[in-house]
């Protein structure tokens, strides 16, 4: 093509072959990168593996870098025209063709799917989503005649955006908590949903308790499941091995995790952040180890099972026959149903999360909850202010390490076994990237990201397998677009005018 | 049998190639910490990356019925080389230098994302399962008898010790004398003005990550070879051990990432030998946190006085 | 005093038995203190007094070991050799024996730093009650108390609003009280570090450089609050500046380092017509105005900006 200079409507030239030479760079880039990984599969069969060609899906892959990265160029280089004119008409194509099964029924949605790039319906829904980006863009560029934001206007914009979900949480908190309340009793709230209502607020609860450790305090735990998984281990050797009831449990085991905490803490919590953060990578991989090693004291690899599910405050099995003391449905004059031990389960863990999040709401506005910030953002000040900053990041780590335990000894009670595979590494990232999408120290950002990274994959079992995959793209694109985290906004813990005191922002 | 100095050979011997492999990790973390001062916690994953790239070449290779032992490996040694080296340059580009400047953690973050994006990315393509390869490299030299006990020093074992020896030789001469070695020290010094003397930072940067990569998917190969099974979850363990051996070698050092690298093989060689297998990787970690605690600048490392 | 004698007093220590210049209480004295990393000595033998109700200022180009001191005072480093003794309502405290944090908790040193150290996203309030930690913490009875929503720590917490309020009004803070600390000008932000320090009710205020980069009336502004420190509350303040004209215009008790070594000591006139000094500037050839003059200072003050110590 001839090189043919432009001058764009912002009045810079536009250089065609520059254009063309970036695309092509990132194809041939791409190329490399997909056909060896993506060109090749290994496919596993008896006594060994063969290899299977899909060079169609390399080709696809270049092309649609290339084309997106045109896009890209042409939006930075303010020229959204094109994009603006083939957004729209390829994303209602590729809609069509996706919802074919519904709107044409099965089989022509079947034919018509065949023309689709990738098998995968989740990458093509991810490339539907990006395409209506690029689109978005395209019409702002077009209207605005800007393209980007400065980092710090974007910056600002979230910040007013994460003001507002603060401020809505204090009317979204209490309706969430409503819904939360009734959603056991809700028609439509099967087992399943309720399973699924469970794990979700569990995670919210791992999440608010590592924000106290990541978001309030600033240190990067990547051990966090080995406070879990010492609750949970101490809860199970408890209840199984000396017969102590949950109740008595519960506590123990927590404690337990604080002193674990405390005791992993001590010696490391005065390394430098990224220090502190593989080291205690390396602690929660340990402590995974010795579960995994300590036949005698942990069953191995078995993990433990038969571990017994909760009673009704002591007073009462959800049992249907119960030979000494009272059932839970003899006790209310219901009918047996194992639901009832389900939704018991949901309002302990709810119960469960709420103490912890009213705890965090309340600590923030103490010494040492503003000492955990201050240190967050500058520990050499806080030495001259006379902070202790090794106990005081003692005090995030212990409280943390607790609350984690607390999580694990439910989690023990309500699967019943346990066993060291639920306590890897990347149960540990999954509840960092519900930390860091929600905004760090923001509580109803955990809750958002919980039900999004949780919640939604539960529901849509084919998301699942690409779950973790989105959870490592949507880490690195937070702190990409914004490293404080998407919904990330702090508000005073005290104020000198105004408000007066500082209300409770969050729920 | 575990007094005898035949089986303390043998250990040596498995430790010194353990070491190699791990070293050659620990090159490509400590290069990336010493000119952006970031741990590159995907670092393990290249490697992952480099072993899956060469299994996927042998694969070819026997295939089109290329079987001679020295071409495949020469070919399967420049295809990893080469395409994994994009996977560093890529991860630079699209994950980092965005970054560049910003807080350590949002750094670090970023780099477990990147980590976890692609253990799972080559999870989704090619499948969960262990992939297992028959030994290309098989047999040995005796090295020595001890009764029924034979110590052998075993072909492969010595092809990983030799090409670790080379491209550290080469790598040495390169980062010393060439202008690429001048422009990384001058980064690592101070990348403002590295710049305003006219050192072109980016390049610099993406081709420490290139470098990196290249050794990390060298080692790679070895371990496939090595051990002659992968899955997608090597890089992890892989990577947390190589980092461990460049801080004990002082991060930022590079004779120090090979000696902490060895260092660790050894470790992990006779702690497997003369105590518990399975406590293996807790005596790494323990490790880890060791040097921290109590040097952190490393056994080569230079010492760093905190500036108020 | 001729140059040759001033030189030898520099090498030894200065006979601290006199009293001070400048006049005032002794609230610190510091003898023999030495600093080495490694092989380098950042510090040699350096002995001062400084007194309550007086601020003395250390001065000294580029490299000359103010910062150092600082760090030795305030608990940052710890001296190799030397006596650092405060004299404290409480008793006497040996300053090269406390480290960290516990110089500010227990000994009373508060101190701000070359390049402003705020919590730049907490608010100007908070960080005035941050700097209040300790005693708050005791009040909440180490957070129990302070959980339970107990009338004890929320009246100590409103009367640590009161101290931060009494400061922002001094330091003309109290519109921004809301506002986050790190959005503040540049001059605004230095008047916050001061008054956070003061906010931990230190016996001696050590200030890092607090007029490196105002404006003349944000200069003056510091003077003020400087002399108001000095005067109302009685308060020994050691001070490292660049500014000459700060450091004349309220100084009075002046120390001059160069190269780890004291060379100087006296009130401001007299060390302002020493040789030493004068060569220490100046350098030994060149014929330029003497120290004193403004753009003397502000010229090294813009060398000094990235003094390394180490």
């Amino acid at each position: 093509m001839a090189a043919k200079t432009s001058a764009s409507p912002a009045g810079r030239p536009f250089d065609r072959q520059a254009m063309l030479k970036e695309a092509g760079a990132t194809g041939l880039v791409i190329f490399a990168l997909a056909f060896g990984l993506l060109g090749f599969r290994t496919l596993d069969v008896p006594g060994g593996i063969d290899i299977q060609y899909r060079f169609g899906d390399v080709a696809a892959a270049v092309a649609i870098g290339i084309v997106g990265r045109i896009a890209l160029i042409l939006l930075r280089e303010r020229r959204p025209l094109p994009v603006l004119l083939t957004a729209p008409p390829l994303a209602v194509v590729l809609l069509v063709v996706l919802l074919s099964k519904f709107l044409f029924g099965p089989e022509t949605g079947a034919e018509l799917m065949r023309f689709l790039p990738f098998e995968s319906l989740v990458v093509m829904w991810a490339i539907l989503i990006v395409i209506v980006v690029l689109g978005l863009r395209a019409a702002r560029v077009h209207t605005h005649m800007t393209s980007v934001m400065t980092a710090e206007e974007r910056d600002a914009r979230m910040d007013r955006i994460g003001a507002k979900v603060q401020r809505a949480a204090r009317l979204l908190g209490p309706l969430l908590l409503g819904i939360a309340v009734v959603f056991p009793f809700l028609p439509f709230a099967d087992r399943r949903l309720l399973d699924i209502g469970i794990l979700v607020v569990t995670y919210i609860m791992l999440g608010w308790g590592l924000n106290i450790v990541v978001g309030l305090a600033g240190l990067l735990d990547l051990g966090y499941v080995a406070f879990y998984a010492v609750g949970a281990y101490s809860f199970a050797l408890l209840a199984t091995g000396l017969d102590v009831s949950f109740w008595v449990a519960l506590p123990f085991a927590g404690l337990m995790a604080a002193t674990a905490g405390v005791l992993l803490g001590f010696p490391v919590l005065r390394l430098r952040g990224d220090y502190l953060a593989i080291v205690t990578l390396g602690f929660g991989e340990m402590i995974r180890i010795i579960l995994l090693n300590w036949y005698e004291f942990t069953n191995g690899p078995d993990g433990i099972s038969g571990i017994p599910r909760p009673s009704f405050f002591g007073l009462a099995l959800f049992k249907r026959n119960v030979a000494d003391g009272h059932a839970f449905h003899e006790l209310f004059g219901l009918e047996f149903t194992p639901i009832h031990r389900i939704i018991f389960l949901f309002y302990l863990i709810l119960a469960l999360a709420l103490v912890v999040n009213i705890f965090t709401m309340r600590i923030r506005k103490l010494p040492v909850g503003r000492a955990w910030e201050a240190l967050r953002e500058d520990e050499t000040a806080c030495r001259s202010l006379g902070i202790n900053p090794r106990n005081t990041k003692l005090t995030a780590f212990g409280i943390g390490a607790m609350f984690g335990g607390f999580a694990g000894s439910f989690f023990a009670t309500r699967q019943g076994f346990i066993s060291p595979e639920s306590f890897t590494f990347i149960e540990s990232a999954v509840i960092l990237a519900i930390v860091v999408l929600g905004g760090f120290g923001s509580q109803i950002g955990v809750v958002i990201a919980a039900i999004l990274l949780i919640g939604l994959p539960e529901f849509f079992r084919e998301l699942q397998q690409y779950r973790m995959l989105a959870f490592g793209m949507a880490m690195v694109l937070i702190m990409i677009w914004r490293p404080a985290g998407l919904l990330a906004h702090r508000e005073p813990t005290i104020r000198l005018f105004g408000k007066g005191r500082a209300k409770e922002a969050e729920p | 049998m575990q007094n005898t100095f035949a089986y303390f050979l043998d250990q040596l011997i498995n430790g010194l190639t353990l070491g190699s492999i791990y070293g050659l990790i620990a090159i490509g973390y400590t290069m990336v910490y010493g000119i952006i001062g970031m741990i590159n916690f995907a670092h393990g994953e290249i490697f992952m990356i480099g072993a899956f790239i060469s299994i996927i070449t042998f694969l070819i290779l026997g295939l089109a019925g290329i079987t001679w032992v020295p071409l495949a490996l020469l070919i399967v040694l420049i295809a990893a080389m080469m395409l994994t080296s994009v996977y560093g340059w890529a991860l630079e580009r699209v994950a980092y230098r965005p970054l560049r400047g910003s807080p350590r953690l949002a750094a670090l973050i970023t780099a477990i994302g990147m980590s976890i994006f692609f253990q799972n990315y080559v999870q989704l393509l090619q499948s969960a399962r262990n992939k297992p390869m028959q030994p290309v490299i098989s047999g040995g030299v005796e090295v020595m008898r001890e009764g029924d006990y034979v110590v052998s020093l075993g072909y492969m074992q010595g092809i990983i010790m030799v090409l670790t020896i080379v491209l550290m030789a080469i790598f040495s001469l390169m980062i010393a004398r060439t202008t690429l070695g001048r422009a990384q020290r001058a980064c690592e010094q101070d990348r403002d003005m590295a710049a305003l003397i006219g050192v072109n930072v980016d390049r610099t940067i993406s081709l420490t990550f290139v470098i990196g990569a290249t050794l990390a998917s060298v080692a790679g190969m070895m371990f496939l070879l090595y051990y002659g099974v992968i899955d997608f979850f090597i890089g992890f363990l892989a990577g947390i051990k190589a980092f461990t051996a460049a801080v004990l070698g002082g991060i930022g050092s590079l004779p120090g990432a090979m000696l902490g690298g060895l260092l660790i093989g050894l470790i992990e060689a006779f702690w497997s030998g003369y105590f518990t297998v399975e406590y293996k990787d807790v005596a790494a970690f323990s490790i880890l946190v060791l040097v921290l605690i109590f040097r952190p600048t490393g056994l080569l490392g230079k010492p760093d006085i905190e500036k108020v | 005093m001729s140059a040759e004698t001033a030189v030898a007093q520099g090498a030894t220590s200065l006979d601290l038995a006199g009293p001070i210049p400048g006049g005032g209480e002794v609230r610190l004295t510091v003898e023999h203190l030495t600093m080495r990393f490694g092989g380098l000595v950042a510090i040699d033998d350096v002995s001062f007094q400084a007194a309550d109700g007086r601020i003395t200022a250390i001065i000294g180009p580029n490299g000359a070991g103010k910062t150092t001191v600082f760090n030795c005072l305030t608990g940052f480093y710890k001296p190799t050799v030397g006596r650092l003794a405060l004299h404290h309502p409480k008793g006497e405290f040996l300053l090269e024996r406390i480290e960290g944090f516990r110089t500010a908790q227990d000994a009373g040193v508060a101190r701000t730093f070359q390049n402003i150290r705020l919590f730049p996203r907490m608010t100007v309030l908070e960080n005035l009650i941050v700097a209040q930690h300790n005693k708050l913490m005791r009040a909440s009875g180490y957070t129990v108390f302070g959980l339970l929503g107990l009338k004890r720590y929320r009246e100590a917490e409103e009367k640590a609003v009161e101290l931060a309020r009494y400061w922002l009004d001094r330091t003309l803070l109290t519109k921004a009280a809301d506002q986050e600390a790190g959005n503040l000008p540049y001059g605004d932000q230095r008047r916050l570090e001061v008054a956070r320090a003061m906010c931990t009710e230190p016996v001696l205020l050590c200030l890092d450089e607090p007029a490196a980069g105002l404006n003349p009336r944000e200069s003056q502004l510091l003077n003020q609050l400087l002399m108001f420190i000095r005067d109302e509350h009685k308060m020994g303040i050691l001070l490292i500046e660049h500014d000459m004209s700060v450091v004349m215009g309220i100084s009075d008790h002046i120390v001059v380092l160069d190269y780890g070594r004291k060379i100087s000591d006296g009130t401001p006139e007299q060390v302002r017509s020493d040789p030493a000094v004068i060569r220490a500037y100046l350098g030994e050839d060149e014929d330029e105005e003497p120290v004193g003059e403004t753009a003397a200072g502000q010229e090294s003050a813009a060398r000094e900006g990235d003094e390394r110590d180490a």
